[in-house]
């Protein structure tokens, strides 16, 4: 059976992982968690963001990108810890289930409008982390906590199994200073 | 023979507006008997929150209580403390300060004007099914609209609800050449503004106007941002420590937002007409040439065209950009350091979508001890129900879903933000035929 990986021509030139959602709002903070995890355990070749999820920043990111990994805490009433993962090019993705505004653009329109407009990345994969605790603060709760130590591992033998090349890719500054 | 009628015509949510709330229309023979906008969004309690706590808090807890417009709650309430002890910032501060609230406004016009806003002119659900016939317009709108994320970040350290603004100042400022990395981004979307101004200009308005009251900042010397008195079309040249002697706001059963009105006058209306209208000369000159050929005058009554001047004012935000870009010099240090001291202060701004006014009352401690805040949607909520009040007899021939569409197009032409008034929308027309 073809996976998403294998759909794709090789080697991988970019690979980046962003880490959606605010670290100061507990449960909130999984994505920018797992995406430190992977900056510090993950190859060289791949690169790990935290990202607020807001959509045309989004697009403009992953624009270049060959394969893209996104994770983002969800509230969907599932179970807390529970993890909900998109092949995002074969599947659409739930407009409320990665949404925080009426009227920002979020996680999922971008998605889809990326879609549309023909401007996804070759591979696209989400995981949406079912959070119990988004209240003030740091630290995610226990379910969330065991989720991260369940899905970091399989990320990261993933990450190493790409076939990489060894040419290191400039990306655009972040207009962020230090 | 005559055919007395009554309608109802409902919509349980109306998307593409910040936040929740509802609509509701009564007609009966075509004549509207009652309009109303109900927000039922829980009170927030940032007024009451915010006593107590400190001087130099009130930017950063005010701007939480907005996503799109953050940078209008940061303004107001540093304009306003910084007015209690009278403190002057340094030119570049105050260019500063004017390139970030011109990244705000691009960022939220052009999300409203291209993505949310358009798709009613044009017959389309939403921005997805727009983007698959003119996918062009909505990959420049993004674009546009990246460029004013990135103004965000390099000033704010992020896009959404930014943590670099201070009273006094920044906690940091970019030096000169952080600032002009913005320069071939600003020089494209300036161009590319003007292209989107040009392509509004040939969607189809409805037939539509009305004789607002216009309130706005004004300036003497710039189309307003940060600073200004506060003028109306109709009179009204106020300080802002007047405002509250001339508005009143009043709780009314249906909204969990204030509704606003002026003494003696009534309902106002606040937003980009407002501030096209009481501004116009400070408009620069390749602005004012756009928007003639874009068919405005120098003012526009029709509230639809608000996503024509919205497109105008994004033109406006990447000229002052550039401008800003090109000619800041970095300042000796971020921000100048001040000492509380007992009183009142006043602060107001130019949000995207209208005045965001903001007092505050602090001890020489600088312990706030009363905050009270009228954001722009509470402030148009009266003129959104008058607006539908006045639309739907001329467009009652139309069937429920046109008008309903119709109504929801008018509503949308404010921008509305609830999240900043409380929230909103679900809407709910009512028709009573009686034959």
């Amino acid at each position: 059976m073809s996976t998403a990986i294998d759909r794709i021509a090789r080697p991988f030139r970019r690979i980046l992982v962003i880490g959606v959602g605010n670290p100061y709002r507990r449960d909130d903070g999984v994505g920018p968690h797992l995406a430190q995890a992977i900056r510090k355990h993950g190859p060289p070749c791949v690169h790990a963001i935290e990202h607020s999820g807001e959509g045309a920043s989004l697009m403009e990111l992953w624009r270049n990108e060959d394969a893209v990994y996104l994770f983002d805490a969800v509230s969907s009433g599932g179970v807390p810890g529970s993890i909900t993962h998109f092949d995002a090019l074969g599947h659409s993705l739930p407009t409320d289930f990665f949404n925080y505004s009426t009227h920002a653009f979020s996680v999922a329109e971008a998605i889809e409008m990326a879609r549309v407009l023909g401007s996804l990345p070759s591979m696209l994969r989400v995981y949406g982390i079912e959070g119990s605790n988004f209240n003030t603060g740091q630290g995610l709760s226990a379910p969330v906590a065991g989720a991260v130590g369940m899905l970091l591992p399989r990320v990261l033998r993933e990450l190493r199994q790409l076939d990489v090349e060894d040419q290191p890719v400039a990306r655009r500054e972040s207009y962020a200073r230090a | 023979m005559s055919t007395r009628k009554s309608r109802t015509l409902k919509v349980d949510y109306l998307a593409r507006v910040e936040g929740e709330g509802a609509l509701f229309i009564r007609l009966k023979d075509d004549n509207v008997t009652e309009v109303q906008l109900r927000i039922f969004e829980p009170p927030r309690f940032f007024e009451g929150f915010l006593r107590g706590r400190r001087w130099t808090e009130a930017p950063d807890i005010t701007a939480r209580i907005c996503g799109i417009c953050p940078i209008a709650y940061l303004a107001s309430s540093i304009s306003a403390m910084e007015s209690i002890v009278g403190a002057e910032v340094p030119h570049p501060i105050r260019e500063l300060r004017r390139l970030i609230y011109c990244g705000e406004w691009i960022e939220s016009h052009i999300l409203h004007l291209a993505m949310l806003h358009a798709p009613d002119f044009l017959g389309y659900q939403d921005a997805l099914a727009m983007a698959k016939d003119h996918p062009d317009i909505v990959k420049g709108a993004l674009r546009l609209k990246k460029i004013g994320n990135d103004i965000m970040v390099l000033l704010g350290g992020r896009e959404i609800h930014p943590i670099n603004l201070r009273v006094g100042g920044f906690y940091s400022v970019p030096t000169k050449d952080e600032l002009q990395k913005l320069r071939p981004d600003l020089e494209w979307g300036l161009e590319a503004s003007q292209q989107v101004a040009r392509w509004a200009a040939t969607l189809d308005y409805p037939d539509f106007e009305r004789d607002y009251e216009f309130v706005a900042l004004r300036h003497p010397k710039e189309y307003p941002l940060w600073e200004g008195r506060l003028v109306s079309n109709k009179g009204l040249d106020i300080p802002l420590s007047e405002f509250y002697d001339h508005v009143v706001e009043e709780h009314v059963a249906r909204s969990t937002s204030l509704h606003s009105s002026m003494r003696q006058r009534g309902t106002y209306h606040v937003g980009p007409l407002a501030r096209y209208a009481l501004n116009y000369e400070h408009l620069t000159p390749g602005c004012q040439a756009l928007a003639r050929e874009c068919g405005l005058g120098p003012t526009c009554n029709n509230p639809f065209k608000s996503l024509l001047v919205r497109a105008i004012e994004t033109v406006y935000a990447y000229e002052e950009a550039l401008r800003i870009v090109n000619t800041y010099e970095m300042p000796d240090r971020p921000y100048v350091p001040l000492e509380p001291r007992a009183g009142r202060g006043y602060g107001c701004s130019e949000a995207p979508r209208g005045i965001c006014y903001h007092t505050y009352a602090i001890d020489d401690q600088g312990v706030i001890l009363d905050a009270r805040i009228a954001p722009p949607t509470a402030q148009n909520q009266r003129c959104m129900e008058e607006d539908l009040a006045a639309l739907v007899p001329q467009f009652a021939h139309l069937k429920d879903d046109d008008l309903t569409w119709r109504c929801e197009q008018a509503v949308r032409n404010y921008d509305p933000c609830i999240s900043c008034s409380c929230h909103f929308l679900k809407l709910e027309v009512q028709r009573e035929y009686s034959h």
